[in-house]
């Protein structure tokens, strides 16, 4: 039946059904509901990076006008989930969270260590500068390179070291490379601040609208914490300004913003500050890797070697599966992996877009690169020669790969083959000119989700689901999918979402969203074409009796048979001569084996020309290109804004983008968008996006894979491989600043 | 603002807080002076009559009389006061250019000047750029070309685009993105924004 789905030119390019309110300022965010008797807090940071407080001082702030209470570790109310060792806002992968006004400890600097509420947002911004704090200071560490023999194999199999074959087995290459590849922290800012507004509606009941990428995670971390029943606590996000990874989790502020307006007995806003963005709720961490690859004189591998070493706070362990692409990408027959972390005085890590293989393609893909020039092959063709035919590490056929295809369309389209290969070899004026590409990967995972469809006697559709949406265009994604699926105009269809107390919907992140939910929305179709044939073929002499529905075409809001399309009922029609105001269902989706069978993955080809200034070392993409084997695509206006910005975050990640520690204070120095400097207009050309769009059959109903993270990994390794086809330099530190190429 | 209900119960919930506090934390951190003053209400009396001056302001066409304190930017004005969350805070900073409005005409950005300074300037945000139901043509040509993903700098980069138009800095690419530059869009809506306005340049209407 979907053999038709997303056909070209219809759905397939429909513009955003959320983007009038969007260009009309209508669009809410989380700190943006006018509700009565609102209040304003503000948080105060510790200045030190480790110790205790050994004092703080509220007295001159409490007595600032407008002031209605201040929150800290010594009158704080105890958070229930905290006592009992239920982990509120739990670590993804190990450790306690951080328990946020419940002892004196400071763990980072910047920590949150008092709030402060006050009647209106100046007027705490002002008190909470009056709060006066004395520390017991430790010696803190937050510097990876100092600490890096500190590290340790984190716990559990999936860290356990691999060995595919014979480890090291790249020394014993003909040609080989040996190199060390660093990625500073990086920031995720995005555009929207953090931000939570409370309303505790009873005292056992609360409602807290919240930037959160999960709204269905959030409540459940709130429940947690203050022991609450889940049809007690309700988390609004309508939209979401942005995420990138930084809204996975339920941030310790989230339950600081939560316990206050407990405390004052009225609703209480908060809004992050740009700074408090760089340590109150993840980053990149900073990573050095160090990779061994080798191959035969005719360009085959014989052993790839990837090692990492990356930060995690002393409280939480983060992971990521930075050298997981090294395992499965290449056909090679012998693999070796470690990756250890280290527990320093910051804040925790969190997933940022691409989280792992974005970090792990910057080193894998920069040393296929080098070894490709060593052997005088060119960069495409020696990854065509290594191309794997079935997942390598798990010896599993994949459910669909067309990077061959990606190569060849990349490739086309950028002028690949007109270049001179030669290195250092071509210029216009002061500029050189390079071409560079790299591989990017990531799973197409489908996870399990609820969609509620309710059909309206006037022919309208709601669908309802409780995701949220951080910019892809969710609802527009759903509302393809079901017009598709179901045979009815899109503007016949709403979908909502971004409530928890909707059916439960998945978390967005990882790449999963129209995968997991655009299956739900798809099932629910099906089940609503299902329901109509049942109540339009009980009615006395209806065409449909008897009808299988293999037989029936449901198409512009009518069902036929296939045979004889004339003959027709509406699905109005349908309800109305059975008197029903409405048809509704809801539908558990998830899926089979199908994972057990296949090896599941999204894969990106970056292409990209660089000018590099001759005598500034400067440099600006040109051009780029980017394809993508993310299966069927449903709806190629979105998505192919999604790859853009993915590009755009590439382009941050090679070119600008660089948390700095001044590492005397294990402070930031640059905590602002004016001193972090993330791409800008100027900064990113025309970018050309091209799509496979084949799609896979057995990820999902839709022949779906994901798209958001394979848009920027490998990226950065584009541009470096192509500054060293324009320079000669090879830069393995990002990101890739002048003063590193003059 | 004028003093109404809504703002007697915020006060009373204020005094509220610090008797309960008084009483029932252990240790009494607030003096007792403190409470006398806040129950008899001339903390706020005083604060009001010192920090609170008068401004006009002309908003989307409407006039404003207000009475803020000094201190308030024109972006928190809007928003918290005004309740026109369309206009976006990015950073506060003037770094990001989410705050963008137009101060008689011309681009600013709102978190970088204080209200107070804008006494009688007519100001238009966002919400104010639509004839009614008539979108802008750069809001049509911002959905047309799906000029944002998260939609959080959009309003900037709508404002400022129009703007960029107006002040005659958008008849190449290249151009528009330099004087774009001031509006940062981590979704990377970039390439597409920039469609949007070379068509809305071209296509020639008055912006
Ligand atoms: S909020 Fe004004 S420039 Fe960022
Ligand atoms: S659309 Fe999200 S920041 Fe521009």
């Amino acid at each position: 039946m979907w053999e038709n789905l997303f056909s070209e030119g219809k759905p397939g390019a429909l513009d955003r059904v959320d983007g009038k309110q969007k260009v009309t300022g209508a669009a809410k965010y989380a700190a943006e509901y006018n509700l009565g008797n609102l209040s304003h807090a503000v948080l105060v940071e510790s200045t030190i990076a480790k110790g205790r407080i050994k004092n703080i001082d509220t007295k001159q702030a409490e007595r600032a006008p407008g002031v209605i209470g201040i929150i800290h570790h010594g009158n704080a109310p105890k958070v229930p989930g905290y006592d009992t060792g239920d982990n509120p806002a739990k670590p993804p992968t190990g450790g306690e969270p951080f328990r946020i006004f419940q002892n004196a400890r400071v763990y980072f600097a910047g920590q949150p260590i008092a709030v402060v509420v006050a009647d209106t947002y100046e007027r705490a911004l002002y008190a909470a500068t009056l709060v006066k704090t004395e520390y017991d200071k430790d010696e803190h560490e937050t510097d990876v390179e100092e600490n890096k023999d500190k590290a340790n194999r984190p716990k559990g199999p999936r860290f356990e070291d691999y060995v595919r074959g014979e480890a090291n087995a790249y020394k014993t290459a003909p040609v080989k490379v040996e190199q060390e590849y660093i990625l500073p922290i990086e920031v995720h800012n995005p555009m929207e601040l953090h931000a939570t507004t409370v309303v505790w509606e009873a005292e056992d009941k609360v409602k807290v609208y919240d930037k959160t990428q999960g709204v269905k995670a959030t409540q459940k971390s709130i429940m947690d914490a203050f022991k609450l029943k889940e049809q007690n606590v309700q988390v609004i996000a309508d939209f979401v300004g942005g995420g990138f990874g930084s809204a996975l989790r339920t941030w310790p502020h989230v339950i600081a913003v939560i316990l206050a307006a407990k405390k004052v007995n009225r609703p209480v806003k908060l809004v992050l500050t740009r700074p408090q963005m760089f340590t109150m709720v993840g980053y990149r961490p900073y990573t050095r890797q160090r990779m061994g690859v080798g191959a035969t004189m005719d360009g085959k591998l014989v052993g790839i070697t990837h090692e990492a070493i990356s930060e995690t706070s002393t409280y939480e362990e983060f992971t990521e599966g930075t050298v997981n692409m090294s395992k499965f990408m290449y056909a090679c027959p012998n693999v070796n992996t470690n990756y250890k972390i280290v527990a320093l005085d910051k804040s925790t890590p969190t997933w940022m877009r691409g989280p792992g293989e974005a970090t792990g393609a910057w080193a894998l893909e920069c040393a296929i690169d080098e070894l490709a020039y060593a052997l005088s092959i060119d960069p495409v063709q020696f990854r065509i020669k290594n191309y794997a035919e079935m997942d390598q590490q798990r010896k599993l056929p994949w459910s669909s790969n067309f990077l061959k295809e990606c190569y060849e369309k990349g490739a086309e389209a950028i002028g690949w083959n007109k270049r001179n290969p030669k290195v250092r070899s071509m210029r216009e004026g002061d500029w050189l000119v390079g071409y560079g590409m790299a591989t990017g990967t990531f799973g197409a995972g489908r996870g399990r989700a609820t969609a509620k469809a309710t059909l309206l006697a006037d022919g309208t559709l709601l669908l309802q689901s409780a995701v949220s949406d951080s910019g892809p265009g969710t609802a527009t994604a759903m509302v393809g999918i079901a017009s598709e699926t179901l045979g009815l105009s899109p503007s016949k269809i709403t979908f909502d979402l971004g409530d928890s107390s909707l059916p439960p919907g998945p978390t967005q992140g990882g790449s999963t969203t129209t995968s997991t939910l655009g299956s739900a929305v798809y099932d629910i179709c099906i089940a609503l074409q299902q329901k109509l044939l049942e109540v339009a073929a009980a009615k006395e002499g209806s065409f449909l009796k008897d009808a299988k529905f293999e037989e029936l075409s449901f198409k512009d809001g009518a069902i036929s048979r296939k045979t004889d399309s004339a003959k027709k009922i509406s699905y109005t029609e349908v309800l109305k001569q059975s008197n029903l105001p409405q048809i509704e269902l809801t539908k558990d989706s998830q899926g089979g084996d199908e994972r057990s069978k296949y090896s599941m993955y999204s894969f990106s080809v970056h292409f990209v020309q660089v000018h590099v200034h001759s005598l500034t070392g400067v440099v600006r993409v040109k051009k780029a290109v980017t394809v993508a084997d993310a299966g069927k695509i449903v709806n190629k206006k979105t998505a192919g804004s999604q790859m853009i910005g993915g590009v755009v975050g590439g382009i941050g990640m090679a070119l600008m983008e660089e948390g700095i520690f001044d590492h005397r204070f294990g402070r930031y120095v640059n905590n602002n968008l004016a001193d972090y400097h993330v791409p800008v207009h100027a900064d990113v050309p025309h970018v050309e996006v091209l799509f496979v769009d084949k799609k896979d059959p057995y990820t999902n109903p839709m022949g779906t894979k994901g798209l958001g993270e394979i848009a920027i990994i490998g990226f950065a390794p584009a541009v470096a491989n192509a500054v060293y086809h324009a320079t000669g330099k090879r830069i393995r530190e990002l990101p890739i600043t002048p003063d590193k190429l003059i | 603002m004028q003093e109404n209900e809504n703002c007697k119960n915020i006060k009373a919930s204020r005094r509220d807080f610090f008797k309960q506090s008084s009483l029932l934390a252990a240790i009494a951190l607030t003096p007792s002076a403190v409470i006398n003053a806040a129950q008899q209400e001339w903390d706020e009396k005083v604060a009001s009559a010192i920090e609170e001056v008068s401004v006009q302001l002309d908003v989307n066409g409407i006039k404003h009389s207000l009475s803020i304190e000094p201190r308030v930017t024109l972006l928190d004005l809007l928003r918290e006061q005004l309740h026109l969350t369309g206009t976006k805070k990015g950073c506060d900073h003037g770094q990001c250019g989410a705050c963008t409005v137009h101060v008689n005409g011309n681009r600013i950005n709102s978190c970088m000047t204080l209200a107070v300074m804008q006494e009688g300037k007519k100001i238009t945000t966002i919400e104010g750029l639509a004839k009614g139901d008539k979108l802008h043509p750069m809001q049509e040509a911002f959905i047309k070309h799906d000029g944002f993903q998260c939609g959080y700098c959009t309003p900037g980069q709508i404002m400022s685009a129009v703007a960029c138009i107006r002040e005659g800095h958008a008849d190449t690419e290249a151009e528009i993105r330099e004087y774009m530059s001031g509006n940062i869009c981590r979704c990377g809506a970039y390439p597409n924004i920039v469609d949007a306005i070379m068509e809305v340049k071209k296509g020639g209407k008055k912006v």
